[in-house]
């Protein structure tokens, strides 16, 4: 719970987030490459094999410091997580 | 419909207390070329362009919002401890008449945000044109903007971004490729 | 396979030009430029260069300078 109090003064709150950021940078990409390359099913493959870490990750980013989508993509502890401070341009 | 992430794509980092910078990067905030006109423009066109290529207009225009985000984070960032006089003394004593530290789509220069900056034209060709051209005119901007700062850890977010638009004007032109020609894509490699 | 990724030009000196002249401009001319349509299989960063650099693909890296504090060069 410290950490999801104020995660912008943890350090591992940042090296984790640019690990999934760097993750999800590749997916960008790869989904770019695939929507003029839709036959490469080595770059499928890499796609889906990276979307499956992505996934992991994000939820263990999720479990200490909060939800990362709103809408229901993401649970919330108690009380109500998604509204709660850092935003991205605060960090 | 979208979904908000609470992460920006890249780690936007300021490395000096520079207004200067932030009057600079409104261009590609509110400005001609800047990231809200590509993301209106390629979200608004693909309602019209060949099926082949939706997909492509709607993942760069979605990743333009990303680069939005990034941009009003480094002026959000430079300004929002500035204080009165420092904004007056950077040539900013207008814009904080208007909207104190508020962030408004308005290019460099002053001039607000309009739709005639971005172009529907219809025909796919013409549309994929201007998005490349698009591309180009905002890498530009990027390394003028790169040329304006010593501060490095501004322009490691600026290198960035101007590497993005590369990458988005080969897939434009790609598009242009798949819509010439309806044969495999591997016989032209 | 290697291209540059800048050119460069001499702007036409004039004989009553007011400023010392630069004799020496650059433009980019980024790697897509001399790709029509990305090959299969091309090198990859690992995700955390890729980040950094802004693109997967070293062949698709393009390097940019600021030309503040360089003077007329």
């Amino acid at each position: 719970m410290s950490s999801t109090s104020k995660p912008h003064c943890d350090p591992e709150y940042y090296e984790l987030l640019e690990k999934l950021q760097a993750l999800d940078f590749v997916l960008v990409e790869l989904n770019l490459f695939l929507d003029t390359h839709p036959d490469d099913l080595a770059s499928i493959q890499q796609f889906n094999q990276l979307t499956q870490e992505r996934t992991q990750l994000a939820n263990h980013f999720q479990q200490l410091y909060g939800p990362l989508q709103n809408f229901g993509r993401a649970y919330s502890k108690y009380p109500w997580e998604w509204s709660q401070a850092p935003w991205p341009w605060q960090v | 419909m979208w979904i908000y992430e609470k992460k920006l794509q890249y780690p936007v980092r300021v490395g000096k207390c520079d207004i200067r910078m932030a009057k600079y990067l409104a261009e590609q905030y509110g400005g001609a070329d800047g990231e809200l006109s590509a993301a209106l423009r390629y979200l608004n066109q693909r309602y019209t362009i060949p099926d082949k290529v939706i997909g492509l207009l709607n993942d760069i225009g979605t990743e333009e919002f990303a680069h939005l985000e990034m941009i009003a984070t480094m002026i959000y960032k430079l300004t929002k401890d500035a204080t009165v006089e420092e904004l007056e003394a950077a040539g900013m004593g207008a814009y904080y008449v208007n909207h104190d530290k508020a962030l408004y789509y308005q290019n460099a220069g002053g001039v607000p945000w309009t739709a005639t900056y971005i172009q529907a034209k219809g025909d796919p060709i013409a549309d994929l044109y201007e998005d490349i051209a698009a591309e180009e005119k905002a890498r530009a901007t990027y390394q003028w903007l790169i040329d304006m700062t010593d501060d490095v850890d501004l322009q490691d977010g600026l290198k960035f971004l101007r590497e993005r638009e590369i990458i988005h004007s080969l897939r434009f032109r790609e598009a242009v490729e798949i819509l010439k020609d309806d044969r495999e894509h591997k016989k032209i490699f | 396979m290697s291209f540059p990724n800048e050119h460069s030009f001499a702007p036409f000196i004039g004989p009553f030009d007011p400023c010392p002249p630069i004799t020496c401009k650059t433009y980019s001319t980024p790697p897509h430029l001399y790709m029509c349509f990305q090959p299969l299989n091309l090198p990859q960063f690992s995700p955390q260069e890729a980040l950094r650099h802004g693109t997967l693909w070293p062949a698709l890296y393009s390097p940019y300078e600021s030309k503040w504090g360089k003077g007329r060069c």
